[in-house]
């Protein structure tokens, strides 16, 4: 099972440092991870991707919130939730057809090209983790020169919020 | 109104502020500003340890007795590496402790400065919390978290980590009389749908069993437990960490269960239809093989703790909440209820119970030539009244002060159940007798675990500390031994104490009375005499049977119902 989950935590040094010290501690899994301050300096918000059985995501999110540093925690996946990653990829372009084609894949994904050189294209790309995946593919293992992603966000849809 | 102070006079009022009676430590460089303090101020005892670990068992044997926070003082570095064993001791066992950590200056840190370890980083999966207090303002309010932490919700040892030079520069002192934090607020009221959902359960079952662990000690809640087992009428089991919680001479009682548990409780545990987890976490020692484990019955959990329900076995009323605000709660509802205790002498189940309390588990060789030590152990028993605080080390001693001992009160057995550490018993003592300066105390303790920490003697000299230390002495590492018999074909791979000091002569060194004892019929007058030497420490070297094992046993993996019993125990069909 795939679980993304979202948290606040205090932004005091080495509070990150407990969640993911919490999971290898306990040998959970982690998929990604990103962490970032809040439009509140003094919390941050986190979000996290992790699989494993219902009963280990139990614990999991148990575990979590007995860290004294996190405020809230929600399950993503349990409710409607939009997921974003950002992804950032140098492309090897040279030549006009090779030039045109990316460009015009890029297109297609709806990411921009954001840096050019004679022989390169950086592409910044938004969208669910799949999309990013689907588009690495079709690029290919050759092209690809170098891969940025974020890690996944997420938000819950609606008006209901995650607030300190 | 508040007053301009150094961080160190700051640190000391804040203690005082927070009435800490007994600071056990050991000065080094980054505290020596704190050290400074401290000799100006009689309010708070500092105990002067030999080693920082004696310092966290000591801290640790105190809070387990008193149900107060121990507190520790231990410099950098290796002062803070030597207290990580008894921090993570406590951590395993719930066990409040605030532990101050000395730390080179800020503007050191990270610079491999002298004596700096990261002792944020190596604590930190051992610790309930800690905190690195980065300026002379914060240390008050850190303090005063520290201990909210480590005393509310489910109990644990917090570090708060003093760069040397917070305790130099200069703040205003005011220690804050509440703390509010957002992100920790334990929850001690159990839900009162669950409440009664567990009453339904209690109230119809046919072979109904009470588990309870260390949560109803931490919790203070015995009196709700015993009272929760007589209106009920059931039978009670303790775990290693929760004796004494109910009463051992209490005929409910029918002895500890897991893996040295008795055979009626493991075989109670086995064939119950509704099993009463009170305060206890299903720890592998106690369930064994978890797919074999209570296969008939519905499970009840009452826990402070959220992570411990259904971490190992899936339950089926899963109640979060302070232990004794639960029972509490279904003592009221069992009233309402007008129910009859069940009868011991004619409810099917406990003829049954009787029916494997007749096997006699705890059954050993009365005539041997050899000490035996469960022997011993009743001995102790019988001359202390069943009213010492025993602390133990950890082994097979361990195993049989717990069996035979028969706790009646909570917080008498102070033991390292979790993590099992050997060296803990004495040191735990030094902290158990400074809280309790005219109770008996007992250290039950293996050569092999005695010799860790003894330096501690040194300590129990300076402050007049008469604690009784029984030593088992097999000259094995006995536990281990008992293993290698049983899984290793008998190959007692480096389980063998060669070259063993004499230990009468070992305490007479460190200015105390040893004793060494060599034949059964001298344990009881030996012991008499230990324990009319009132004001004297006593290191009884009781020369014991090489060769007894721990019975029953349940080996690791196995089903509780899968037991060995010592031989000539008359094997029956099991399960």
């Amino acid at each position: 099972m795939r679980r993304t989950i979202s948290l606040l935590l205090e932004n005091t040094a080495g509070s990150l440092s407990r969640v993911a010290g919490l999971f290898s501690a306990r040998a959970y899994n982690i998929e990604s991870l990103s962490v970032a301050p809040t439009e509140d300096p003094t919390v941050s918000r986190l979000t996290l991707v992790t699989r494993g059985s219902e009963e280990v995501i139990e614990q999991i999110t148990k575990q979590l919130n007995k860290l004294v540093d996190v405020i809230r925690l929600i399950d993503l996946s349990e409710g409607s939730a939009i997921e974003r990653e950002f992804m950032l990829i140098k492309i090897r372009a040279s030549g006009g057809e090779q030039r045109d084609e990316v460009a015009r894949l890029a297109g297609i994904y709806g990411g921009r090209i954001v840096d050019v050189t004679e022989s390169s294209y950086i592409v910044e790309l938004t969208g669910e983790s799949v999309k990013l995946d689907a588009f690495l593919e079709i690029i290919g293992a050759r092209r690809i020169m170098e891969v940025v992603r974020s890690g996944v966000l997420g938000i819950l849809r609606g008006t209901k919020a995650l607030r300190a | 109104m508040s007053e301009k102070l150094r961080g160190a006079e700051i640190f000391v009022r804040s203690l005082i502020d927070e009435g800490v009676e007994f600071l056990f430590g050991y000065p080094g460089g980054a505290v020596l500003h704190i050290y400074d303090e401290l000799y100006k101020q009689d309010t708070i005892k500092h105990i002067l340890v030999r080693h920082e670990q004696g310092a966290t068992h000591a801290a640790d044997g105190y809070a387990r007795a008193t149900g107060k926070p121990g507190v520790v003082l231990v410099t950098s570095g290796p002062g803070a590496t030597n207290a990580v064993t008894g921090i993570a001791t406590a951590y395993l066992d719930s066990i409040p402790l605030v532990v101050f950590t000395g730390q080179v200056a800020t503007h050191l840190i990270g610079n491999d400065a002298f004596q700096e370890v990261d002792s944020i980083g190596i604590t930190r999966p051992c610790v309930k919390h800690n905190f690195l207090v980065e300026r002379a303002e914060d240390l008050a309010p850190t303090i005063k978290k520290a201990f909210y932490v480590a005393t509310t919700g489910r109990p644990g040892p917090v570090v708060v980590d003093i760069p040397k030079d917070v305790t130099a520069n200069v703040a205003d002192y005011v220690y804050p009389e509440h703390v509010e934090m957002r992100s920790y607020k334990p929850n001690t009221k159990g839900h009162p749908g669950q409440i009664k959902k567990a009453a339904q359960l209690i109230l119809n079952a046919q072979k109904p069993m009470i588990y309870t662990g260390g949560g109803v000690i931490l919790d203070n809640a015995s009196e709700q437990l015993t009272r929760f087992g007589r209106l009920l009428g059931f039978p009670v089991t303790n775990t290693l960490m929760g004796l004494g919680a109910y009463p051992a001479s209490d005929p409910q009682f029918i002895g500890m269960l897991g893996m040295h548990g008795t055979y009626e409780a493991n075989m109670a545990m086995h064939h119950c239809d509704v099993l009463i987890a009170i305060g206890a976490r299903f720890d592998d020692r106690v369930t064994g093989d978890l797919a074999k484990f209570c296969p008939y019955a519905k499970i009840i959990h009452v826990d402070i703790d959220p992570s411990s329900i259904s971490k190992n076995v899936k339950v089926d009323v899963p109640i979060v909440g302070g232990v004794g605000n639960v029972l509490g709660e279904l003592n009221k509802l069992i009233e309402e209820a007008r129910f009859k205790p069940i009868d011991r002498e004619t409810h099917a189940w406990w003829q049954q119970i009787r029916d494997w309390q007749k096997l006699d588990c705890l059954r050993y060789d009365r005539k041997s030539e050899f000490i035996k030590p469960q022997a011993v152990i009743q001995a102790v028993h019988r001359i202390t009244n069943g009213d010492a605080y025993v602390t133990s080390d950890v082994g097979q001693h361990q195993m049989w002060a717990a069996q035979y001992y028969g706790f009646d009160k909570p917080r008498r057995w102070i033991n390292s159940g979790g993590l099992g550490t050997m060296g803990f018993g004495l040191p735990a003592a030094m902290g158990v007798q400074l809280a309790f300066p005219n109770e008996k105390v007992v250290c039950v303790t293996g050569e092999a675990s005695f010799v860790m920490c003894m330096q501690e003697l040194s300590t129990c000299l300076q402050y007049d500390l008469p604690i009784k230390i029984v030593s088992l002495n097999n000259r094995y590492m006995g536990m281990v031994r008992q293993w290698q018999e049983f899984f290793y074909d008998r190959r007692y791979s480096h389980s063998y104490m060669d070259s063993l000091p004499d230990f009468v002569k070992l305490a007479e060194a460190f200015g105390h009375v040893g004793m060494r004892i060599e034949k059964p019929g001298d344990v009881e007058g030996a012991l008499q005499e230990a324990f009319a030497m009132k004001n004297r420490l006593v290191l009884m070297d009781f020369i014991t049977d090489q060769c007894e094992n721990v019975y029953p046993m349940i080996a690791a993996g196995k089903g509780q119902n899968e037991m060995h019993l010592a031989p000539g125990t008359s094997e029956r069909e099991l399960a």
